[in-house]
């Protein structure tokens, strides 16, 4: 696993694909490839409320990525200083055996370049000091973006208020 | 090079604060301006799918002069001169025969309004328009019944509210970011939500209370909760007593409107009524009834946005931290707002409007904004007088107003359509000339006058040089008016120059935007005092439940409540609403917005479409009194049954759009052109359709 990690608070996500768009629009990727994706699950009535959630999938970057033990050429990598998982699209040649590989669907082909292209968590803004772009960008603030260690676990903190059951 | 521009997103009319940043002569990046609360960073889908539109080679990209039949979609090239000079040489023609009046502007209202406006007063014409009306014409109009203000001149205080209710405002897929972060401020504080919708939309899954109510019968609600507000005196006695006129009246009218009544006519219980009532009157004043961005649904329109008004007044919530508030200007802080053109002296034009506003006929919508969806009618029945020309900016008559058929033919009477676009909408499609507007990356824009609890001006910027061989509309409009022999009446040559003028009263320069993209005439919030200083600006200085304006006019306050009809065996109410991937009609075309939301689909209520052979993502033909079309159907348990539902903007017919045309279905197709006309907004939920599948 890298050493960041990108959190989504799913009672502050609302769905909008913001993330998506922007994901696109700074990778300037053509129609097909989704380096992120939003997937509604729902709506379903829950104690008498309609409920759904707005799951954010980007890539994982695995501790031990099944898409770098399958690359054949060494494009996809993982990134020694901090464990990013990236492709290398000088020697990646478009056998798809990534794609094949990843449980969770995250690379992704590039029909334009004939690559794959995948969620490298933005390095070049980390790299800038910034934060990735969906993170930075999201309509809510429910992504956030950090060192592992460092995030908050806000849903820690919302089971804990729950619980405690003071404004009832 | 590289450069940061502080400047305002237009991927949608709620002009979100934004920061560009620009690689030689590209923008490489565009985030919600750091600097502006609610905005750090954020945009909407929309706002993020800007880069696209920059680069989008189906854009318009020059002048264009119809070269077939209107409609054909043959053209030629022009250049801006050419243009410019056929357009003025029909508009001279037109007038000399017709009268200014024979000319009507429509336009989505934007920064350079006051130059359109400008453009036809000194033309002679009484005849401008915005979009607003087929949006909100009857809460503007219910607005000043109760208080004096319009619409636009009160805000809400989302992040301080302990309590919002939300009839049909779908404010997590409507989107305007500043409100969005507002509330999601508000709900981590503990703030609850109340929807009321016959379909869940993604802010039914967000909320507290969710009442899946009849479909046309909100104000039965409303009438029942001002009903048990009143009986259990859950309102703001102190705040009543001072500020509001006409409670004994109100308190008469919702006597026979129980909680048992409107579980009839809502399908709410009774019970869950009560305990509503009950329990958000614990939250007053620090409560807010939305009163709604498109209040466009029912021919009784005016009564609803009203009722949700009372309910603010009773709740004491106007003018109230947490509630609904008055908008203050710089003249608040003995400060003054930017010049617009219109206050010159401009020829003073006494000819009726096309659609009558402001006499007998149609006394109460707001003239500066016009009633749009009349338009159809005054050209076909030269009703006053003949129309001959129309300008359309950034609006489509043929996607926003009801009955898309009716304006084609009224368009057939017209000796002359140009449209003022970015993209081949429809207007542009079936003009006569077409006349491209840079896109907002690349102009500088007229100022907003922010006014709030903090006023502020706001400014748009050029980010990068236009891609293409496009104008401002208010350097078109300049340029077309020389040619027109009114020239006088705009003293600028680039938009800068304009803005300049524009900021001479208020004592800061272009240079005074540049850190931030806005200026702020004071630092701190202003609320007035609710003991003595709210400035109403009713003729009695307080709320007006029962109010002069529209008596006066020879209106009631309380006509009686006209029972929602129940739709025929297999007949549906038509209801139409938005997405957080599209704004309007206006960007099914963008590429990347365009490939996660590409065509609309009937929401249909299982048990129905079970009933009438219907299954899911099956093609349907709907159909109305006005027109039909097909689309898909999606099947789902989570609609009201006496509705349908589709998303407003598809079904466009430009071909050039290739990534939108004749995706999905148009909503005006099939709406009938109903107006509410007391209030002036068209009603768009009160069309019956069939739906069949298409064998
Ligand atoms: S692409 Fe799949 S396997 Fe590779 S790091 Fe990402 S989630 Fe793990
Ligand atoms: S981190 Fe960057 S690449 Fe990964 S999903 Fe977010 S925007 Fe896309
Ligand atoms: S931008 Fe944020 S709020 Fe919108 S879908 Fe993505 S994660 Fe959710
Ligand atoms: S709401 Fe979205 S589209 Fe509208 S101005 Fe804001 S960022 Fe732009």
């Amino acid at each position: 696993m890298s050493k960041y990690y990108l959190l989504q608070d799913k009672k502050k996500c609302i769905g909008c694909h913001s993330c998506e768009i922007v994901c696109k629009s700074n990778k300037s990727l053509p129609v097909g490839p989704k380096l992120c994706q939003i997937i509604t699950v729902g709506p379903k009535m829950i104690n008498g409320l309609p409920k759904a959630a707005y799951v954010f999938m980007p890539c994982f970057h695995c501790e031990n990525p099944w898409c770098v033990a399958a690359c054949p050429t060494g494009a996809m990598q993982k990134r020694a200083k901090d464990g990013i998982v990236f492709v290398d699209h000088s020697l990646c040649v478009g056998c798809k055996a990534c794609i094949t590989a990843c449980p969770w669907g995250a690379p992704q082909w590039n029909p334009e370049i004939g690559k794959v292209v995948k969620c490298d968590y933005c390095k070049d803004r980390i790299d800038d000091g910034l934060k990735p772009a969906c993170v930075t960008v999201c309509t809510t603030h429910c992504l956030s973006f950090g060192l592992t260690e460092t995030l908050p676990d806000i849903r820690r903190q919302r089971h804990a208020e729950a619980v405690a059951g003071l404004d009832a | 090079m590289e450069k940061t521009v502080y400047t305002l997103c237009f991927m949608c009319s709620v002009r979100c604060p934004i920061k560009v940043q620009v690689k030689d002569g590209q923008v490489r990046w565009i985030e919600g301006n750091p600097q502006v609360p609610g905005m750090e960073g954020s945009l909407c889908p929309r706002g993020s799918a800007g880069i696209s539109l920059l680069y989008d080679r189906e854009r318009l990209q020059t002048p264009l002069i119809r070269d077939g039949e209107r409609g054909e979609g043959r053209w030629r090239k022009a250049s801006w001169n050419e243009a410019l000079d056929y357009v003025a040489e029909k508009l001279k023609k037109i007038i000399s025969e017709y009268g200014p009046q024979s000319l009507v502007m429509g336009e989505r209202t934007n920064l350079s309004t006051h130059v359109s406006k400008t453009f036809l007063k000194a033309l002679g014409s009484p005849n401008h328009f915005t979009h607003d009306a087929l949006c909100k014409g009857s809460v503007n109009t219910a607005c000043r019944s109760l208080f004096g203000y319009t619409d636009a001149q009160i805000g809400i205080d989302y992040k301080n509210t302990r309590h919002i209710v939300l009839y049909g405002r779908n404010i997590f897929e409507a989107i305007a970011v500043k409100e969005v972060n507002g509330l999601m401020d508000a709900i981590q504080a503990g703030a609850k939500v109340t929807y009321i919708d016959p379909r869940v939309s993604v802010t039914a899954t967000k909320a507290d209370r969710y009442w899946m109510i009849r479909p046309g019968t909100d104000l039965a609600l409303n009438y029942a909760l001002i009903h048990v507000i009143l009986q259990e005196r859950l309102y703001d006695a102190a705040y009543v007593d001072r500020w509001v006129l006409g409670l004994s009246e109100l308190q008469d009218f919702v006597q026979p409107f129980t909680p048992q009544w409107a579980e009839q006519e809502t399908g709410i219980p009774a019970d869950e009524i009560i305990d509503f009532a009950r329990k958000i009157s614990r939250d007053k004043p620090s409560v807010i009834f939305h009163y709604g961005y498109r209040g466009a649904h029912q021919q009784n329109e005016i009564h609803l946005r009203r009722s949700i008004l009372i309910l603010n007044a009773l709740m004491g919530s106007v003018e109230a931290k947490g509630g609904i508030f008055f908008k203050k200007g710089p003249g608040a802080l003995g400060k003054k707002p930017a010049r617009k053109l219109t206050d010159q002296t401009l020829p003073k034009v006494t000819t009726v409007r096309f659609d009558k506003v402001g006499t007998p006929d149609f006394p109460l919508p707001d003239p500066a904004h016009g009633v749009p969806q009349v338009l159809t009618e005054a050209i076909l029945k030269e009703n006053p007088y003949p129309i001959k020309a129309l300008i359309a900016n950034r609006f489509d008559p043929l996607k926003s107003i009801p009955d898309t058929n009716g304006m084609k033919k009224a368009l057939e009477k017209l000796d002359l359509i140009v449209t003022i676009d970015i993209n081949m909408s429809d207007i542009a499609w079936y003009s006569d000339v077409i006349l491209p507007e840079s896109i907002y990356l690349e102009r500088t824009d007229c100022i907003q006058q922010a006014n709030g609890l903090k006023p502020q001006m706001f400014l748009r910027r050029q980010a990068v040089q236009p891609r293409y061989d496009t104008r401002e509309a208010a350097i078109i409009l300049k340029q077309l008016a020389e040619r027109l022999d009114i020239g006088q009446y705009f003293p600028y040559q680039t938009m800068e120059e304009l803005v300049e003028w524009q900021l001479e009263p208020t004592g800061f320069t272009l240079k005074d935007f540049e850190a931030k993209g806005f200026v702020a005439y004071g630092k701190d919030p202003i609320f007035w005092d609710r003991q003595d200083g709210i400035q109403f600006k009713t003729p009695s200085g307080k709320i007006e439940l029962v109010s002069s304006l529209l008596e006066n006019a020879g209106f009631p306050s309380f006509p009686p409540y006209p029972k929602a009809p129940e739709p025929a065996e297999n007949r549906f109410r038509l209801t139409v609403g938005r997405v957080a991937l599209h704004t309007h009609v206006s960007t099914q075309n963008n590429p990347l917005l365009s490939e996660l939301f590409p065509e609309n689909v009937l929401w249909i209520n299982t048990a129905k479409a079970k009933a009438i052979g219907i299954q899911n993502n099956d093609r349907v033909e709907v159909s109305s009194s006005v027109g039909s079309g097909t689309i898909r159907a999606f099947v789902t348990d989570f609609i009201h049954p006496e509705a349908v539902f589709m998303v407003h903007g598809f079904g466009h017919e430009a071909k050039t759009a290739s990534r939108c045309f004749n995706k999905g279905l148009a909503d005006n197709v099939l709406q009938e052109n109903l107006t509410d006309w007391v209030g002036g907004s068209p009603a768009l939920h009160d069309t019956f359709v069939t739906v069949k599948r298409v064998q």
